[in-house]
């Protein structure tokens, strides 16, 4: 399998809009990625900037998902995976795939969400309660309350669950459990929110509320979000990227990744001619 | 080139079809009558017995002597055997049971789980009369050393023993029911950073409470129902007694005891066994129905 030649200007590295540059919140610096001696990614080298919407798109199977778990350290739960390169996140600029940093601790930068909601068999508040408890981030109930609250809060979920915390997660609707799951992540405290297909079993209505939440989340979280869904790309996110077997093609502003993209594949790809 | 069979063969497939289904429903109604002939049986047998003896003997009388001149019908006697040994089965098989399902499922190597399961089900494959030896002629003493008083025959013998027995069980069905947890939910556990063990505990383990409640009803189903290992270890002189350093008879060994002996069909002595027996049943009946809705309630709670 090859790439049908596009224009070069050097694949795999940042190609960007000349644009007030936010500050970077993630740096992959020429990432590879490997399933045993299956190379999925290739070189992949771009920023996440802070505050800000970044959505990754590209044909099934092309790696969006592997590199979005490369980021809070997923793969490290199966063996043979193995990572080369480096994701900085800033301010620090820790390289979160070295082997001595503790999945741990990634995994509360990072948070998740997964393609299909995945509340846990439990109590709505015990669904949020859970990472604040494992981390003692809460001294003690007020407090726990407290967290929980917010976090549903900012998930938008408050209104609709304050009166039957003690129900089961799973009793609440798809949409409102995948919101459920992004207070979860949030409970947390992440600076960063990765997405993957976040609304790819949900309903129209409920999509556009998750949506509508991620644009509110974006004031405090950085957000990556996988979507197959050029639509949505062009709705929610501020800079998208493009990916064709396991290569990023082209990263930059959504609009003109949209409107005017540098190569054949991307173009190929957002007006339907493959994909 | 041919792409349909021939019509003879097609129809042959049909009557193999049809025999197949019939032989399959024949199956399924066979399992429905034997139970219901074990419960005609049981109501039958039992019958003339509670026509002789009324119902409210069994739970007045403190002594279960059916045999005697003078009989006593205190079925609490045998009730408490039976509720002390399973007892004190329950006590070693479903931690250990659950602790084995949780460590094969979530910790260890495939290769070693593969090397494991094999010899947890011979373990459950072994007659349950080498059990009963086992317990009288090794157990027990080791048991004598660390309490002094205990008897030849002991409860807590028989019951450990019995433990060990249903620990596969439990660990068989628990491990199933834990890895049917979607791998999903784990990773919703380990991506807000918990470990293994968390992840174990707080998760999975709840997660395959259905199942697992499923593994305990039948652990103490097993318990209930064992009666060689009981009717060898833990004595045959029904008492009424909740301490396990005591002998005392189960209501399995009381009939095992009394079908071995040479009683007339039709004393009353005879069919106290099958009162016994219906008793037992509508025992098992209860775990099994307490577990059904156990199983029912955790559902709608999930
Ligand atoms: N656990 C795995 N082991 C081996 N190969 C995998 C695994 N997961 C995904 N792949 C392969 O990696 C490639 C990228 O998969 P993925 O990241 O899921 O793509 P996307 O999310 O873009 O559809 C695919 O070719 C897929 O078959
Ligand atoms: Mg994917």
């Amino acid at each position: 399998m090859s790439l049908p030649p596009v224009p070069q200007p050097s694949a795999g590295s940042e190609t960007t809009t000349s644009d007030a540059p936010a500050a970077i919140k993630v740096q992959i610096q020429g990432l590879n990625f490997f399933y045993g001696n299956h190379q999925v990614l290739r070189s992949i080298s771009m920023d996440v900037p802070a505050l800000q919407v970044t959505a990754l798109i590209g044909p099934s199977g092309c790696g969006k998902t592997t590199l979005l778990r490369c980021m809070n350290r997923m793969h490290d739960l199966y063996p043979g995976n193995r990572y080369e390169g480096a994701i900085r996140v800033q301010p620090d600029g820790t390289d979160i795939i070295a082997p001595e940093v503790d999945p741990i601790q990634v995994r509360m930068r990072f948070g998740m969400v997964f393609q299909k909601p995945n509340p846990f068999p439990k109590s709505i508040f015990d669904n949020i309660a859970y990472g604040p408890r494992i981390h003692g981030l809460a001294k003690d109930s007020i407090e726990l309350d407290e967290i929980v609250e917010r976090s549903l809060e900012r998930a938008g979920l408050w209104n609709e669950v304050k009166d039957r915390l003690e129900q089961p997660g799973t009793s609440l609707s798809g949409g409102q459990q995948q919101r459920l799951c992004i207070a979860r992540a949030i409970a947390v405290g992440p600076d960063v929110i990765l997405m993957d297909e976040p609304c790819s079993a949900l309903d129209p209505i409920a999509t556009a509320k998750v949506e509508e939440l991620i644009s509110e989340l974006r004031e405090q979280y950085s957000i990556v979000i996988v979507t197959h869904s050029m639509q949505q790309a062009a709705r929610v996110s501020d800079r998208t990227a493009y990916f064709h077997l396991g290569k990023l093609i082209e990263v930059g502003e959504t609009k003109q990744i949209f409107t005017n993209p540098i190569h054949r594949l991307t173009e190929d790809y957002i007006t339907g001619r493959f994909g | 080139m041919e792409v349909s069979p021939p019509p003879s063969s097609r129809r042959l497939d049909k009557t193999v079809e049809s025999f197949m289904v019939w032989v399959l429903r024949a199956g399924g109604w066979a399992s429905v009558l034997v139970t219901f002939g074990i419960v005609l049986t049981l109501v039958t047998e039992s019958w003339p017995f509670f026509r002789e003896v009324p119902l409210i003997r069994l739970f007045q009388d403190t002594m279960w002597t059916p045999l005697f001149a003078q009989p006593q019908y205190g079925i609490g006697a045998l009730l408490a055997g039976t509720l002390v040994t399973t007892g004190v089965a329950l006590l070693v098989a479903i931690p250990l049971g659950t602790i084995l399902a949780i460590y094969l499922s979530e910790f260890a190597e495939p290769k070693f789980r593969d090397w494991v399961k094999p010899m947890l089900e011979l373990l459950s494959a072994v007659p349950t009369v080498v059990y009963g030896y086992f317990a009288l002629l090794t157990l027990t003493p080791i048991l004598q050393k660390i309490f002094p008083d205990l008897p030849q025959f002991s409860m807590l013998s028989a019951g450990l023993i019995m433990g060990v027995m249903i620990v596969p069980y439990v660990t068989s069905l628990g491990e199933d029911a834990m890895r049917s947890v979607p791998m999903l939910l784990r990773e919703g556990a380990f991506a807000l950073g918990d470990g293994k063990l968390g992840v174990a505990v707080r998760v999975v383990f709840p997660g395959a409470f259905s199942g697992l409640a499923a593994a305990y009803v039948l652990a103490i189903s097993r318990a209930v129902g064992e009666t060689m290992i009981v009717a060898i270890a833990a004595g045959l002189q029904p008492k009424m007694t909740f301490n396990p350093l005591e002998s005392a008879a189960t209501v399995t060994a009381f009939i095992v005891q009394v079908s071995l002996g040479d009683l007339p069909h039709g004393s009353i002595g005879y069919q106290s066994i099958f009162a016994a027996g219906a008793v037992l049943f509508l025992m098992t009946l209860g775990f099994n129905l307490a577990g059904h809705v156990l199983r029912k309630r955790f559902h709608r709670a999930t």
